[in-house]
């Protein structure tokens, strides 16, 4: 804390002594240095995670650490070989289907939360963020046991369904942040010359909140896909999920390392793409829509 | 749970004034929200009221034929259990851990990226990417490529031979959510920092305060509730930590790490108890709960700020 604190003044101009410009932006480039390694270290173990997917395995278990290497697929090749593209599909299906439901029943719900509010229209969204609050593991058990008596263990659907839930909150605080930024003005304008609700929806809310729109999908894909705790419960050979196929390295004996990292680095691919598209809406997410 | 959410919520009650309308015009404003409502409340509520009740039963599944009502005795056997009393204690530790001290490092990496340099949108692309790898296979990358004692990335680069997930368990734990949860922190604060007044903090300038004094006067004054959300939003999601504790130590050694979900999914999944780790899955709830009335407050906070503007 006070690390920060007494490295800050260095940082901002001093106002009592006006410095050269000149002596300002090398101060500036200094921190932009510092903010670049800081930045390089913090992401050093997801490089040295792709690095080592391409190695041997005998580079990969070397110490000293192998900086220099002859590239290879093989690891890559031997994922497949063990069958990792059934779990990518699951994932696949789990998060693509959970996220189009949670965006139409999301979407609605926040339309009537939002531009044309219900009475008590605060209590239903803190309903929905506190379902968000509540521990997954005090529910684990009777879903578990509901979802045995009907006979969906290890389905992907179940999956569907409970992905669904765990990020509707998020999704209906998100959307309800973005409804509300499309101006009243021009929602009553085109009420004032009779567009029907529809179109006005059509013509004018949707083009505008769509990027939101987007963003929420993609926090709900990333949240779905990289799930485990209801997965390693639920699921078992047919439907299970990417994490799950990461359960076998937990304890495995012999070489794997450069195994372990093409798998991981494989399963990690689609969330790190959806989330650096995200970025710019990420905490706004994160955040339930409180933070912009 | 609906209880405590009310009440805290009353005080941010709607600006609107109630229009009285008929009910068919009422209906048709509900008819975009039910089905969402009602989706939330069989698949999120029910589970719970199952929960409860279990949660009074005596029922091991490996002996269903002697499933009967106790009451509160669960309970009972939960509150003086050792173990779970342990791993109390240790979701605690582990949550506090990673919570403080993501924080202070999200704090630091934002005010690095609160001013503007030559890359900044990179280095900030690169700052969020542990967040968005999968928390699993964060955990094992950990637990194999920089932890293990033969090849792993600390030993290979300042030698020694330390096992250092056998040796510092907890730490071990604490240091793989930090580096995930970081990111998540250092944007909610960034976005606290860039959401100041340019001008306020000119006119200070202006004024003659030195940065030290804008600094701990007006940005951490600023920052509270911002600091607030993060802990409380970063406490509600890492009292759940499963993967992590799962994946790199399995609890261990011994009990060191075994925090509580993980101990209801031993209590259910290996020893069959669904009595007692119902109980403790509604012990859980209610410590949530806790939390979570603190998180609404703030959630609700900045919410009026919002209406108001």
């Amino acid at each position: 804390m006070t690390a920060v604190a007494t490295g800050e003044p260095v940082a901002t101009v001093p106002p009592a002594r006006p410095q050269s410009a000149g002596r300002r932006r090398l101060i500036n480039s200094v921190w932009g240095l510092v903010a670049w390694i800081v930045g390089i270290v913090f992401v050093f173990p997801v490089i040295w995670m792709v690095l080592t997917s391409f190695k041997q395995e005998q580079d990969a278990a070397s110490n000293p650490p192998t900086w220099f290497f002859t590239p290879t697929l093989d690891q890559y090749s031997l994922v497949f070989d063990r069958n990792i593209t059934p779990f990518l599909l699951n994932s696949l299906m789990a998060s693509v289907f959970s996220t189009l439901l949670v965006v139409l029943l999301a979407t609605p719900a926040a339309f009537a939360l939002s531009l044309r509010p219900v009475e008590k229209w605060t209590d239903v969204l803190f309903f929905f963020i506190s379902t968000k609050m509540l521990p997954i593991v005090a529910a684990l058990l009777p879903i578990y046991l509901i979802v045995k008596s009907i006979g969906m263990l290890d389905n992907i659907w179940t999956m569907v369904i409970l992905y669904t839930s765990m990020n509707l909150p998020l999704a209906v605080w998100m959307m309800r942040s973005f409804l509300l930024e499309v101006p009243r003005e021009i929602l009553e304008a085109g009420e004032v010359d009779g567009a029907s609700l529809l179109t006005s929806i059509r013509k004018i809310i949707l083009p505008i909140v769509s990027p939101g729109l987007a963003a929420t999908a993609l926090i709900c894909f990333i949240f779905a896909w990289n799930e485990f705790f209801l997965a390693v419960n639920l699921t078992a050979t047919n439907a299970g999920t990417a994490p799950i196929f990461l359960v076998g390295f937990i304890s495995s004996e012999g070489l794997f390392l450069a195994r372990l990292c093409a798998a991981a680095t494989l399963l990690s691919l689609p969330v790190l793409i959806a989330g650096w598209v995200a970025q710019n809406k990420l905490v706004r997410g994160l955040s339930m829509g409180a933070v912009k | 749970m609906t209880d405590v959410i009310t009440r805290v919520n009353r005080r941010a009650k709607p600006q609107v004034p109630p229009v009285r309308r008929n009910s068919k015009e009422r209906w048709a404003r509900r008819a975009p929200l039910l089905p969402a409502l009602i989706f939330a409340i069989i698949v999120t509520q029910v589970p719970f009221v199952i929960t409860l009740v279990i949660s009074t039963l005596q029922w091991n599944a490996l002996r269903p034929g002697q499933r009967h009502f106790v009451g509160v005795e669960n309970y009972g056997a939960v509150l003086t259990d050792a173990r779970l009393r342990a791993a109390l204690l240790n979701t605690v530790l582990l949550t506090a851990g990673a919570v403080i001290f993501s924080i202070i490092l999200g704090l630091v990496l934002a005010i690095l990226l609160d001013r503007k340099f030559i890359g900044r949108s990179v280095v900030r692309t690169m700052l969020i990417t542990p967040f968005l790898v999968m928390p699993m296979a964060a955990s094992l990358l950990w637990k194999h490529a920089i932890f293990n004692p033969a090849y792993g990335l600390i030993n290979g680069l300042i030698g020694g031979q330390t096992d250092w997930i056998s040796d510092y368990p907890k730490s071990a734990v604490i240091a793989t959510l930090v580096w995930q949860w970081t990111p998540f922190m250092m944007l909610i604060l960034l976005a606290g920092l860039q959401s100041q007044s340019e001008e306020v903090l000119e006119a200070a300038r202006v004024d003659g305060a030195n940065v030290w004094q804008i600094f701990r006067k007006m940005t951490i004054p600023h920052l509270r509730q911002y600091l607030e959300l993060g802990a409380l939003l970063g406490s509600i999601y890492l009292v759940n930590t499963f993967d992590a504790v799962f994946a790199i130590t399995q609890g261990g050694p011994g009990t060191a790490t075994t925090n509580l979900p993980y101990e209801i999914y031993l209590t259910t999944f290996r020893k069959f108890e669904y009595g007692e780790a119902a109980a403790a899955g509604v012990v859980v709830v209610i410590l949530t709960i806790i939390v979570a009335t603190f998180a609404l407050r703030v959630i609700s906070s900045l919410f009026r700020m919002e209406e108001s503007r």
